[in-house]
């Protein structure tokens, strides 16, 4: 070796790291938000809260508050974003999947559909979506199914499953292994046929397509871009999302979404009773 | 009453849920849980947790992406949110059970049939109740298996649980894979037909 260590003083190690500043990687926030570099239509910077791309594998989470805007864009038409959504302000109020279903007499979410809480009420609408379907049955992936399909499904190697980057982004909001429920699967639609087969379309889907939530109460969203548990491919199959926030007003009461169905009309009651204060 | 096969075993429990009641109880590993729906068509929601670590839970999910359907069989295994077997639907006399139709709940009723039906009965109470006396809150509820419920998703994605399939006396037993607590709300609903509109007593027999 020739060439000097530049981290061998304290001083040293400080002009190494700080060399650092400026660099980019394909995976990566954009601070502060307000520079973001692919605003929505009509959005102005000021209103961005958030813009995140989080790479194949990865994970992100994120408070929201009520009346903000959720967009996810699946870059590179690979993306599979597993869901976790809490009450930001008493995370024991979370997504319940089956009630999501249940209430709305569907299998199938898409635009105009409502994510509801375990408390009969309205977490988030769907006010844009341009995929062909997602996944309310078949959850995230685990070590063991990742193991199975890569040969090894650790956070730490090259192939994280979506229950593990659950846990660390949970972790961040105090919550642990007990606060991970039963998750929505964007943009790998799973139907079900009539003798109960589900059945994932894993794509790849053209690129760009994306969602938009509203957020009807103040929320801590949890994202896991994993391969979905049922990819059927021998390779990790999964391309990196981008998350946009902007600030937008609460939902009117003559709001389109909100006075679609009755049972949705009662789950917006009971979020203004929420917050009736 | 068609008669179900003998269990293997020495029966160690044999107790009648009374109509709308929790039920709680420990099945270890090797024994069978049999539960038979004594007038038919009364839904039996069910949890359970890992007797060791009740952090592990049943997970719908991981049971239904392992099988890849959406009914629990006979033949079906019942896994854990690490992806564990728990329990193996060793026989059943009914074609197929529920799994994405979830537990009803005070709350859930206000949007499903309005707000008269708040003060109800409700599956989650139950189970909130029945878990309380282990130390486990809201936040250990998931989605759960409803046994002798019939949830069908037809072709263009519509959902709902509709008239039942099973029938006074049939039955269905679940093997313990480990050793699991078993949590269970004998549905009170009375606005839908997952109990035919009358909530009535379940038999629960432990042998092994």
């Amino acid at each position: 070796m020739t060439s000097a260590s530049q981290t061998a003083d304290p001083k040293s190690a400080r002009d190494h790291a700080r060399a650092m500043a400026g660099m980019r990687a394909a995976a990566m926030p954009t601070l502060p938000a307000s520079a973001a570099r692919d605003l929505p239509p009509g959005v102005a910077g000021g209103d961005m809260l958030w813009e995140e791309t989080i790479a194949a594998g990865g994970y992100a989470s994120r408070q929201l508050s009520r009346g903000s805007r959720l967009r996810l864009v699946d870059l590179e038409g690979d993306a599979c974003v597993s869901l976790l959504v809490f009450n930001a302000e008493r995370p024991v109020e979370r997504l319940n999947i089956a009630d999501t279903l249940k209430v709305q007499w569907t299998g199938y979410l898409g635009e105009g559909r409502l994510l509801l809480s375990d408390m009969g009420r309205v977490l988030a609408s769907l006010v844009e979506d341009t995929s062909e379907g997602h996944d309310g049955f078949c959850g995230a992936s685990n070590q063991a199914s990742n193991a199975r399909k890569y040969g090894d499904g650790f956070n730490h190697g090259a192939h994280p499953n979506a229950r593990d980057r659950f846990t660390l982004g949970v972790a961040k909001f105090g919550l642990g292994r007990r606060d991970i429920h039963p998750c929505l699967n964007l943009f790998k639609p799973v139907r079900v046929a009539q003798g109960g087969e589900a059945m994932v379309e894993i794509g790849p889907h053209p690129p760009g397509r994306h969602v938009t939530l509203r957020a009807e109460m103040d929320l801590i969203v949890v994202l896991a871009n994993c391969p979905h548990v049922l990819d059927p491919r021998p390779e990790y199959g999964s391309t990196s999302v981008r998350a946009s926030a902007w600030r937008g007003p609460v939902t009117p009461p003559d709001d389109p979404i909100r006075n679609a169905t009755p049972e949705g009309q009662r789950a917006f009651l009971n979020v203004d009773d929420y917050y009736a204060r | 009453m068609p008669t179900p096969p003998p269990l293997s075993g020495a029966i160690v429990h044999d107790e009648v849920v009374a109509a709308r009641a929790p039920w709680i109880h420990r099945v270890n590993q090797g024994q069978t849980l049999r539960i038979v729906d004594l007038e038919g068509n009364q839904a039996v929601d069910f949890l359970m947790y890992a007797a060791e670590d009740d952090a592990e839970r049943y997970s719908a999910q991981d049971t239904i992406a392992a099988q890849r359907n959406i009914f629990l069989r006979e033949g079906s295994t019942l896994l854990s949110n690490e992806g564990r077997p728990m329990m193996r639907v060793s026989a059943t006399a009914v074609a197929y059970h529920d799994t994405i139709g979830g537990a009803c709940s005070c709350e859930s009723n206000t949007l499903r049939y309005g707000h008269h039906t708040k003060s109800q009965h409700a599956c989650v109470d139950n189970f909130l109740v029945a878990n309380a006396t282990q130390g486990r809150g809201k936040r250990d509820m998931v989605s759960n298996v409803n046994w002798f419920m019939n949830v069908p998703v037809e072709a263009d994605g519509a959902l709902g649980i509709v008239d039942g399939i099973s029938a006074p006396g049939l039955y269905v037993d679940l093997e313990a894979l480990m050793d699991v607590t078993v949590v269970v709300s004998n549905c009170p609903q009375i606005n839908n037909p997952c109990n035919g509109f009358n909530p009535t007593p379940v038999r629960m027999i432990v042998a092994g």
